[in-house]
C-alpha cells in the first residue's frame, strides 16, 4: 500500500456528537447574548462585538481549510483582502447594497482562493504552508500596487452605511447575523457528505479514494471555502473600519487567524469562536489590566507593554500544552466527553 | 450459469528494478468467492492496488462488467460498484463509527454545498434516509449496534475489521475486495468474519475477492483460489486441487525454508 499518511493527531472532531438538546441550548444562548450586547453593552461593547463577529467567521472558515481538510495555510489574510477590496470596488463604483457586497466578496475570494488552493494538491503540510505565502504576498503585491484601482497604500474609504436607520446598532445586528448563519452552514456542513470528505481526505487520501471521494476537487473547495468565509469577514470589515488599505492584509493577520484556529480547536466548530474570542479580547483584556496596574506610575505603562505581548503569546503556548486540542478541550473535559483522547494517542 | 465479473489480463508492475507482478492474469466468477494466496512478498497487495487504480501496471489490462479500469481514476471505483479495504485497517480515527461506514455511500450521495449548508429538505432527508439504511443493511450484519456513534479510535481490532467491512458493504457493491480479513483475529472471530463473508455473497450476491494467509479459512470458504508467487500466477483453480499442486506446495516450503 501506498505509505500510510500522517494524519494530523488529536483534531477534535472525533469526540462523541454533542448532545443534541445541548447543543440547541447552546446555540440558543449564543443568539440570546448576541442580541443584548446593544441593550447592556457600551458602544465599545458593541465595537468589540463587530470586531468578534468578522474574526469569527475568518476563523470557522480557515478551520475548513486547516483543522478539517488539513490544508495548512498562511495565507488567509489575503482572501479577507480580496473580499474587502472586491466589496468596497462594488459599493464605490456600482452602489450595491451590503447584501450584494458581501457575496460578490465571498465569490471573488472563492475564485482566488482556487488559484492558490492548487499547491495543496501537490503538497502537504509546512511546504504547503510556505507555498501558501504565494498568497500572502503577491496579493498583497497587487493590493499596494495597482493603485488606479485599489488606491495603493492609502487605500480605499467608504461612506457610513446606515442599517434601518439604526447606525452602529443596526450594522452590528447585520455582522452578528451573518456570522451567526455563516457559523451554522459550517456546523451543517459537517453532517453531510461533503464535510465527511474533507475529514477522510485530512486523515487518509488514499482510503477516500477507494471511497468514492474526488480527493482533488475536495481539496480545493475546501480552500475555496475557506477563503469563500474570509472574503465574507473581508466584506464586513471593509464596511465596519470605512476603510481598505494593503496594511490590514499583512502575514501578521494571517498569523493571528492561524492561532486563533490552533488555540480553539483544529476540527472544530465551536473551537473556532472561542479561538476567536480568545485572540481577539485577550489583548484588550491584557492592556485593561495594564492600564489598572499602572495608574500608580505613568511612566509604568510604556514599561509594561511590551509585557503585553509575552504574556499573551505564553497564554497561547501555556494553553497548547496543557491541552493541544485548544479551548474546545477544555469544554470537552468540562462535560465530560474527553473519554477516548487517550486512547486515540496510544493507537 | 455464472460469467466473470473482473478479468485481469497480462498485468505488469515494476518498482524500481523489483518485477512486482509479471504478465498476471485471473478471472473472477460473479457471485462467488475467490482467494488470492501466495507466501509474504508475493504481490497480492500490488495486484490489488493496480485493481484499485493506485498503481499503473506497464501493460495489461484490467476489465470490470466489461468496462476498462485502467483508464479511469481510483475514485471512479465506488462508483462503478467495486468497494476493498486495507490489510492494515485504514479507518478514520477522527471520525466516528457511524461517520466512517457512511462514508462508504459517499459516491451514491447527492447533497451539493449549498444543501449541506442548509441542511433543510433534500440534505437532511438524504443524511436521515442513509442512517437508516446503514442501520438496517450493515450495523445489524455486523453486530456493530453498541458501538454505533463511539469514535473508532481506541476501538477493539476486530471491532476495527467488521467496521471496515461495513464501510465497505454499504453501497452495495458488486465487487468486495478483502486484504487479509482474517489476519490478527482469534479463532473465534474467524469464523465470526467468514460467515459474514458468506452470507454477503449467499443473500445478496456479492462477488468476493480477497487475499489472506490463513489457509484453514480461505480452503473452507473460496471457491477459487489463485497462487501468486514472486509476481506470477502459479496455479488457479479450486481449493482441493491448488493445495495438491505440487508447484504451490514448492512454494511454501521454499518461503519457509
Ligand atoms: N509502493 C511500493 N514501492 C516499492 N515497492 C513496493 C511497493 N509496494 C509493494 N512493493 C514491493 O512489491 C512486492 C510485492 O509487495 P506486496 O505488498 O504486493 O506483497 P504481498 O503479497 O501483499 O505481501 P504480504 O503477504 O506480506 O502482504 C514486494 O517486494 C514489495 O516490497
Ligand atoms: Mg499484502
Amino acid at each position: 500500500m501506498t505509505a500510510p499518511s500522517q494524519s494530523l493527531p488529536a483534531a477534535a472532531s472525533g469526540t462523541k456528537p454533542l448532545d443534541p438538546r445541548i447543543e440547541t441550548i447552546s446555540w440558543i444562548l449564543l443568539v440570546l447574548v448576541m442580541i443584548s450586547v446593544p441593550v447592556w453593552g457600551s458602544i465599545y461593547a458593541v465595537y468589540m462585538a463587530c470586531l468578534i463577529s468578522i474574526n469569527v467567521i475568518a476563523t470557522v472558515g480557515l478551520n475548513i481549510t486547516v483543522g478539517y481538510a488539513g490544508l495548512l495555510s498562511i495565507g488567509h489574510s489575503a482572501f479577507l483582502g480580496v473580499g474587502a477590496y472586491a466589496s468596497a470596488l462594488m459599493w464605490l463604483h456600482l452602489g450595491t447594497p451590503l447584501a450584494v457586497n458581501l457575496v460578490i466578496g465571498a465569490v471573488a475570494a472563492f475564485a482566488i482562493g482556487l488559484v492558490f488552493g492548487i499547491p495543496a494538491l501537490r503538497i502537504k503540510g509546512v511546504y504547503l504552508a510556505i507555498a501558501t505565502l504565494a498568497a500572502q504576498y503577491s496579493l498583497y503585491f497587487v493590493f499596494q500596487q495597482w493603485t488606479s484601482v485599489t488606491g495603493g497604500d492609502r487605500g480605499l474609504s467608504l461612506p457610513k452605511i446606515d442599517v434601518f436607520g439604526f447606525g452602529d446598532t443596526g450594522f452590528y445586528y447585520v455582522v452578528a447575523f451573518v456570522a451567526l448563519i455563516a457559523t451554522l452552514a459550517a456546523r451543517n456542513l459537517f453532517r453531510t457528505r461533503i464535510g465527511r470528505s474533507f475529514i477522510a481526505v485530512r486523515e487518509k487520501d488514499y482510503a477516500a479514494q477507494v471511497l468514492g471521494i474526488n480527493v482533488v476537487s475536495t481539496k480545493l473547495i475546501a480552500f475555496g471555502i475557506g477563503a469563500a468565509y474570509a472574503g465574507i469577514a473581508g466584506a464586513l470589515l471593509a464596511a465596519f473600519l470605512r476603510i481598505v488599505n494593503p496594511d490590514q492584509f499583512t502575514l501578521v493577520s494571517s498569523v493571528f487567524f492561524l492561532a486563533a484556529v490552533v488555540v480553539g480547536g483544529r476540527g472544530s466548530i465551536l473551537g473556532s469562536i472561542l479561538g476567536a474570542l480568545f485572540m481577539t479580547l485577550m489583548p484588550e483584556f491584557l492592556r485593561e489590566i495594564i492600564a489598572l496596574v499602572s495608574i500608580e506610575g505613568a511612566d509604568l505603562a510604556s514599561l509594561l507593554s511590551p509585557l503585553r505581548e509575552i504574556i499573551f503569546g505564553s497564554l497561547i503556548v501555556l494553553f497548547l500544552i496543557f491541552e493541544p486540542r485548544g479551548l474546545v478541550g477544555f469544554v470537552d473535559r468540562a462535560l465530560g466527553r474527553s473519554e477516548n483522547v487517550e486512547a486515540r494517542q496510544e493507537h | 450459469m455464472t460469467s466473470d465479473i473482473l478479468v485481469v489480463s497480462g498485468v505488469d508492475v515494476t518498482f524500481g528494478g523489483i518485477r512486482a507482478l509479471s504478465d498476471v492474469s485471473l478471472s473472477v466468477p460473479e457471485r462467488k468467492i475467490t482467494a488470492v494466496i501466495g507466501p509474504n512478498g508475493a504481490g497480492k497487495t500490488t495486484l490489488f492496488n493496480v485493481i484499485s487504480g493506485f498503481y499503473k501496471a506497464n501493460s495489461g489490462s484490467v476489465t470490470f462488467a466489461g468496462t476498462d479500469l485502467l483508464s479511469q481514476p481510483a475514485h471512479t471505483r465506488s462508483a462503478n460498484g467495486i468497494s476493498r479495504t486495507f490489510q492494515n485497517i485504514a479507518l478514520f480515527p477522527g471520525m466516528t463509527v457511524a461517520e466512517n461506514i457512511k462514508l462508504g455511500a459517499h459516491a451514491q450521495l447527492r447533497t451539493s454545498l449549498f444543501a449541506a449548508g442548509l441542511y433543510l429538505g433534500p440534505a437532511a432527508k438524504e443524511e436521515r434516509e442513509l442512517e437508516e439504511r446503514m442501520d438496517k443493511t450493515v450495523i445489524e450484519l455486523l453486530g456493530l449496534q453498541d458501538n454505533r456513534d463511539s469514535s473508532v479510535s481506541g476501538l477493539p481490532y476486530g471491532t476495527q475489521k467488521r467496521i471496515e467491512l461495513a464501510r465497505a458493504l454499504i453501497s452495495g457493491p458488486r465487487l468486495l475486495m478483502l486484504d487479509e480479513p482474517f489476519a490478527g483475529l482469534p479463532t473465534t472471530e474467524k469464523a465470526t468474519m467468514a460467515a459474514q463473508i458468506r452470507k454477503v455473497v449467499d443473500e445478496r450476491g456479492v462477488t468476493v475477492l480477497l487475499i489472506d494467509h490463513d489457509m484453514e479459512s480461505i480452503m473452507g470458504m473460496s471457491d477459487q483460489v489463485v497462487v501468486l508467487n514472486f509476481g506470477e500466477v502459479i496455479a488457479a483453480g479450486a481449493p482441493a486441487d491448488v493445495q495438491a499442486n505440487p508447484a504451490v506446495i514448492e512454494a511454501y516450503l521454499g518461503a519457509e525454508a
